[in-house]
């Protein structure tokens, strides 16, 4: 009995040596560990051996049948090992070939600046406020504090809707948000006229002037205003929130400069340059070798405005100040042709 | 405004200054500085890295290698007509020297001048422009031989010096030029470009930028003393003025120079003049430009001895009127003008002499004989070209001047400047406000020039017609003022400095400051609360009055105390009431889910033509421009979908798929009034759904279907339930097979579609199909949904999928309705995932094959539960559109 155990080991390990692949590993399970193996036959026929050789040919088979099973686990993780070598060897691919896409749309590139800087401007606690497009000359002009016919008007040339007669208030289209300033605050201040809440808020939106499309000038842009009126806000306030507005927006070393300038809706106003952020102030050609950039104008709102409003100019005061989200993407990415922004070419878009 | 900075050290000391410096103290004070222009002034060395401040151009004279020179004699050259040698004297040394120069050429040959031409003479080294070279080429003068003689220096043209672009002649120097002085000392500058803004109208001249020069750096301002001798018969006795409209014309002066003699200016004053950027025309008419540029009142002057001749010798009286409609005048551009009663006239009692303050008339303008040139813009008129019988042609120079200097309301001249396109430095002055005090200074200050320069004797006495005086504006402030609208604590007495430096006139508690030696002893007593009472100076007229003078002088303070000294705060208000912005919130929510499905964002042109949005057949009414910067640009967008459409149409063949949104307003006009902008969103696809790779081919194109799931996925986003779909054929621009109404709880909110092949035929849209869709955004936020999510269950639920035949009216929704409506709540999704057409279930049929998932929320559901809600939703299928389960 012992004998034929060793031999049924002996050819089971045999067998085993020549085994490459899981099929036969499969097939060689079921000969020598199967049911009907003789090494099962052996465990079947223990019943009818005698009490002494019992327990010896037992052990011994179950000594063999651990052996065996121990190689059989050794053989397996063998196998799948040098077949899962085989298989990493076989499938290499050309990982330089290009990768399947799928379409990812893109927002605007006027839409993503107008985000950053409505972004920054809600941190800061400016709200929102949109208006709309086509206007009175009152709204775009007089009640900001342009009366007809004055040279300021020359700084913003308009186009004009075609109406009946209107005398000294035809419509137009809105050379800039402004318009929005006279609509939030009566809005404001008709929630409690007597005394009427401060006021924080970002207007943007798109603008129009009677300029011809070339690569240097559009016809439309896009302009985001700030607004704030309340009781004693100063001139130190409007550096102050403008400063903190170009640290975020251009960078917390970003050096700024004030000039007086001239707005009809504000006094007294200011110019804001940064120093420019594309040769650091050393002089280049996007700061045309002025090492600054214009990025912004503001001012207090004119006590005219103000009124016009409804916020008594002795009591209450503010600061505006507008910008452009296309001429702040033109100075950050060099790009020299403003028709791109709305010509929508996708090569133009695709970069954003 | 080009300002050369020897005219303005005329009126300041700028000692200790550099250009750089000058320039950076008046852009910060709002006189900004686009540029600086160097004419022989040493130009600022940079050093690498080091920043640069201004755009900076130009040329500086090296003091070794140009000097003043004298030519004694101009003598042949040798070899060559056309060519001259000159003897010269540099101070240093003689000199021979080579020029072909045509403003010499008549002396050659006439011996030893009686007196020497001084000349800008430049030696061997030294850097010049290259006089011959197109445009600016800086050049360094070398040794060369010209035809034979030897050349190593050379007298010098305006351009080879950069003063101006001619080339023409060399510069002959004032008799008075120091010879052996390096030409940078004597004549060396540099020309600051000022943008003058509207409100700072009163420094479009050399005084007023002095004047802020002076404030800005406390230095004094030393004005022009303005004398001059007096001959002759007083004018009084010869002319008077009538001014119809004070309100158009609130002051008229006039003065008289007799004797003239019309010939150029002196050297030093064309080279001003040029530098500045005006031409030089003669003695006359260069001392009213000159005088304009320095004190900023335009002057205009007539010849005398034509308006009397027009009086027929009687006295003259001179008229100014609004001009009657049709009025014609031939200004001094030789142009007859048609003029209308919006513009002012300068008359006598036989009719127009000039346009007020915008340009004068040919007519009764100084003459020169001896030049053809008789126009002051330095247009040449040849006398065949007057005009027959509207002008008589003078044959003598002008000897007599009358001057006139004057106020005008700048409204009507800016209207009537911009009527006849007539930009001209008078206009561009009187169109922003010169004050009307200015009117005599300045015809005394012509008169003063012309004299000078003409050897002309001025008559005693001014006519001065001043029937309207501006108010002088008085403000009060105090230091709480300055606090609560600046932010800093100044006190009374800083605010009053700051002031006067400008010439304001400031009284604190009515005791005056200023010129009063007692007030020294008697200092007043100030405080926060003390008032100053201020007084603009007379020669601004931007100082309001109440609240708005109270700004304009807080204005000035700020700017003259310096606002780089302001400090930066922040605001210590409360916070404002917070309102948000819904719409603008949601409709960026919008185009967060419409990026994420794939569409790119386009923004297009609100201004298009009516053609082009007729292609998608839209009729009616339009927002229309009255003065469009091009046809295609004429109106204002009645569609969305063009608008998109024409992006599609750009990038058509540049990309093999295609997905473009658009947000935004479309115009529709309301009869004179504000039109309707209500807010849409549009989008329209085409091209192949997948992006094509190396080894994916033949991807299908987008069609009907593509865009309603994209259009599913966007409504969803949202958070949409009650969504349903309709066909129709109503909307003009879409295939009316593939069309379908988008509905909200049965609301109109869009339309989507394959664009019409008429439609499509119309643009240049390559062969794919083309998808739109349309939403109106103010129905579509006004169904915005509330919602609650379902809870997750952590039963299973049991997977089916029955397939129904039923004929092909039968609409697919109708049926996924039915299978709902029957589950309830225990078919918590029905999915088609098959439609067949085709023999085995016959003609007129479809199969629709639909997953469902069967799940109860409490328990897990049974296959024996499953099947019997199955069976009722045949049954109802059955009964309703007659389907057959298909087997």
């Amino acid at each position: 009995m012992l004998e034929q155990l060793n031999e049924i080991e002996k050819s089971a390990m045999d067998s085993l040596q020549t085994i490459d692949n899981e099929s036969s590993l499969d097939a060689w399970r079921v000969t020598h560990l199967g049911r009907s193996s003789a090494l099962m036959q052996v465990f079947s026929g223990l019943g009818a051996l005698s009490k002494e050789e019992r327990p010896v040919v037992g052990q011994a088979a179950n000594r063999v049948k651990i052996a065996l099973e121990a190689a059989f686990a050794d053989k397996t993780g063998a196998v799948k090992k040098s077949a899962l070598e085989r298989s990493l060897n076989e499938e290499t691919l050309d990982v330089t070939l290009p990768g399947r896409t799928i379409h990812v749309g893109r927002l605007h590139p006027s839409t993503q600046q107008l985000r950053r800087v409505l972004a920054i401007l809600a941190e800061m606690g400016f709200q929102v406020y949109t208006s709309r497009e086509v206007e009175t000359d009152e709204m775009n002009f007089q009640l900001l504090n342009f009366p007809p016919h004055h040279p300021a008007r020359d700084m913003q040339d308009s186009l004009y809707v075609a109406t009946e007669e209107r005398g000294d208030n035809p419509i137009l289209l809105r050379t800039h948000t402004s318009p929005g300033q006279i609509h939030a605050m009566r809005q404001f201040a008709a929630m409690n006229p007597k005394d009427p809440p401060p006021i924080r808020i970002a207007l943007p939106g798109m603008c129009f002037r009677a300029e011809q499309i070339t690569a240097r000038s559009e016809v439309q842009f896009n302009q985001v205003e700030g607004l704030a009126v309340g009781k004693g806000i100063t001139l130190s306030d409007l550096k102050g929130t403008l400063v903190e507005f170009a640290h975020r927006m251009f960078g917390q070393n970003a050096r700024t400069r004030f000039r007086a300038s001239y707005f009809p809706f504000t006094e007294p106003s200011a110019e804001m340059d940064v120093e420019c952020f594309v040769c650091g102030g050393k002089g280049c050609a996007v700061c045309k070798n002025s090492g600054w950039l214009e990025i912004l104008g503001s001012g207090m709102v004119h006590p005219v405005v103000l009124q016009n409003g409804g916020y008594d100019p002795n009591i209450y005061s503010g600061f505006a100040w507008g910008m452009g989200p296309e001429r702040q993407l033109m100075l950050r990415y060099k790009i020299e042709d403003i028709r791109y922004f709305w010509g929508n070419d996708i090569r133009f878009l695709e970069q954003f | 405004m080009k300002l050369p900075i020897s005219w303005l050290k005329d009126f300041i000391d700028l000692d200790g200054l550099s250009v750089e410096d000058i320039a950076r103290k008046l852009t910060l004070a709002g006189l900004e500085v686009d540029g600086i222009q160097y004419v022989g002034l040493p130009m600022p060395v940079y050093d690498e890295g080091e920043k640069h401040e201004f755009k900076t151009s130009g040329i500086a004279w090296d003091k070794d290698k140009i000097v003043v020179a004298e030519v004694y004699e101009v003598k042949p050259h040798p070899n060559a007509d056309r060519l001259t040698l000159l003897d010269l004297f540099d101070g240093q040394q003689q000199q021979v020297v080579l020029t072909g120069a045509p403003n010499i050429f008549h002396l050659k040959g006439a011996g030893k001048l009686s007196k020497p031409i001084k000349v800008a003479y430049a030696k061997e080294g030294a850097t010049l422009y290259d006089g011959h070279a197109d445009g600016l080429v800086l050049t360094m003068l070398k040794r060369a031989k010209i035809r034979g003689v030897e050349s190593y220096s050379m007298v010098c043209s305006e351009k080879e010096l950069g003063i101006t672009e001619e080339h023409e002649g060399i510069i002959i120097l004032d008799d008075d030029a120091p010879v052996g002085m390096p030409l940078a000392d004597y004549m060396g500058d540099a020309v600051l470009d000022i943008s003058i803004l509207p409100n700072m109208a009163r420094n479009a001249n050399v005084i007023g930028v002095a004047r802020e020069l002076a404030a800005l750096t406390r230095r004094e301002l030393k004005k022009p003393t303005i004398k001059f001798k007096t001959d002759g018969e007083s004018i009084e006795e010869l002319v008077s003025i009538e001014i119809t409209n004070p309100e158009l014309n609130p002051r008229f002066v006039l003065g008289l120079i007799r004797n003239v003699e019309i010939k150029p200016s002196p050297y030093q004053i064309q080279r001003r003049l040029k530098l500045a950027g005006m031409r030089p025309i003669n003695n006359i008419v260069d001392a009213t430009n000159y005088a304009m540029l320095e004190l900023g009142e335009p002057l205009h002057a007539f010849d005398y001895d034509v308006l009397k001749e027009r009086a027929g010798k009687k006295n003259i009286k001179i008229i100014t009127r609004p001009a009657k409609d049709g009025e014609k005048l031939v200004t001094l551009d030789n142009v007859e003008r048609t003029l209308s009663s919006l513009n002012v006239l300068v008359c006598d009692e036989r009719g127009p002499l000039s346009l007020a303050g915008v340009m004068g008339g040919l007519e009764s303008e100084v003459y020169d004989s001896s030049k053809e040139i008789l126009d002051a813009k330095g247009v040449e008129i040849k006398d065949g070209e007057i005009p027959q019988g509207k002008v008589s042609i003078r044959s003598r120079s002008t000897a007599n001047i009358l001057l006139e200097g004057a106020a005008w309301n700048f409204i009507n001249i800016r209207r009537t400047a911009k009527q006849h396109n007539l930009p001209s430095e008078a206009s561009f002055r009187f169109s922003r406000g010169v004050h009307p005090a200015l009117a005599e200074t300045g015809v005394k200050r012509g008169l003063q020039l012309m004299a000078q320069w003409s050897n002309g004797i001025v008559a005693p006495g001014l006519v001065d017609e001043y029937p309207l005086k501006p108010k002088s504006s008085t403000v009060t402030i105090t230091p709480k003022d300055v606090k609560r609208l600046l932010g800093i604590e100044l006190s009374v007495e800083e605010i009053v400095e700051l002031l006067e430096r400008l010439e304001f006139k400031c009284k604190i508690r009515g005791s005056e400051i200023g010129n009063r030696k007692s007030a020294k002893k008697a200092k007043p007593i100030t405080s926060y609360e003390s008032q100053i009472t201020v007084t603009a100076p007379p020669h601004r007229l931007d100082i309001g009055e109440g609240v708005v003078g109270v700004a304009d002088v807080l204005e000035e303070v700020a700017r003259v105390h310096g606002y780089d000294r302001i400090p930066s705060t922040t605001m210590a208000d409360r916070l404002p009431p917070q309102i948000g912005n819904p719409i603008h919130e949601w409709e960026e929510r919008l185009r967060d889910i419409l990026v994420a499905i794939g569409f790119d964002e386009v923004v297009s042109y609100r201004l298009t033509s009516v053609e082009s949005e007729a292609r998608l057949g839209i009729t009616g009414d339009y927002v229309r421009i009255t003065n469009p910067i091009a046809p295609e640009r004429s109106v204002m967008r009645r569609s969305l979908v063009a608008s998109v459409l024409d992006s599609l149409e750009h990038n058509i063949r540049l990309s093999e798929s295609l997905s473009f949104f658009e947000i935004g307003p479309i115009f529709q006009p309301v009869k004179n009034d504000l039109p309707n902008e209500p807010r849409k969103l549009a989008m329209a696809m085409s091209g192949l759904c997948d992006a094509s790779a190396w080894d994916v081919k033949d991807s299908k194109s987008f069609d009907f279907y593509d865009m309603k799931g994209r259009i599913e996925l966007l409504l969803s986003g949202l958070r949409y339930t009650n969504v349903s779909y309709a066909s129709t054929d109503s909307v003009k621009y879409l295939h009316p097979g593939k069309a379908a109404q988008i509905k909200i709880d049965d609301q109109t909110v869009g339309v989507f579609g394959e664009l019409h092949p008429l439609v499509k035929e119309k643009y240049d849209l390559g062969d794919a199909p083309v998808l739109v869709a349309e939403f109106d955004l103010e129905t579509l936020r006004a169904l915005n949904p509330t919602y609650a999510i379902t809870p997750v269950t952590e039963f299973p639920p049991v997977l089916e999928d029955i397939a129904v035949i039923v004929d092909e009216s039968v609409a697919a929704s109708r049926v996924e309705a039915l299978i709902r409506q029957t589950g309830g709540k225990s078919v918590t999704n029905v999915r088609l995932f098959d439609v067949y057409r085709g023999d085995q279930i016959g003609s007129g049929k479809k199969s629709l094959a639909y997953s469902l998932t069967y799940q109860a929320p409490d328990k897990t559901m049974t296959d024996a539960e499953a099947a019997a809600i199955r069976n009722k939703i045949v049954k109802r299928l059955e009964q309703e559109v007659g389907a057959k389960l298909r087997g």
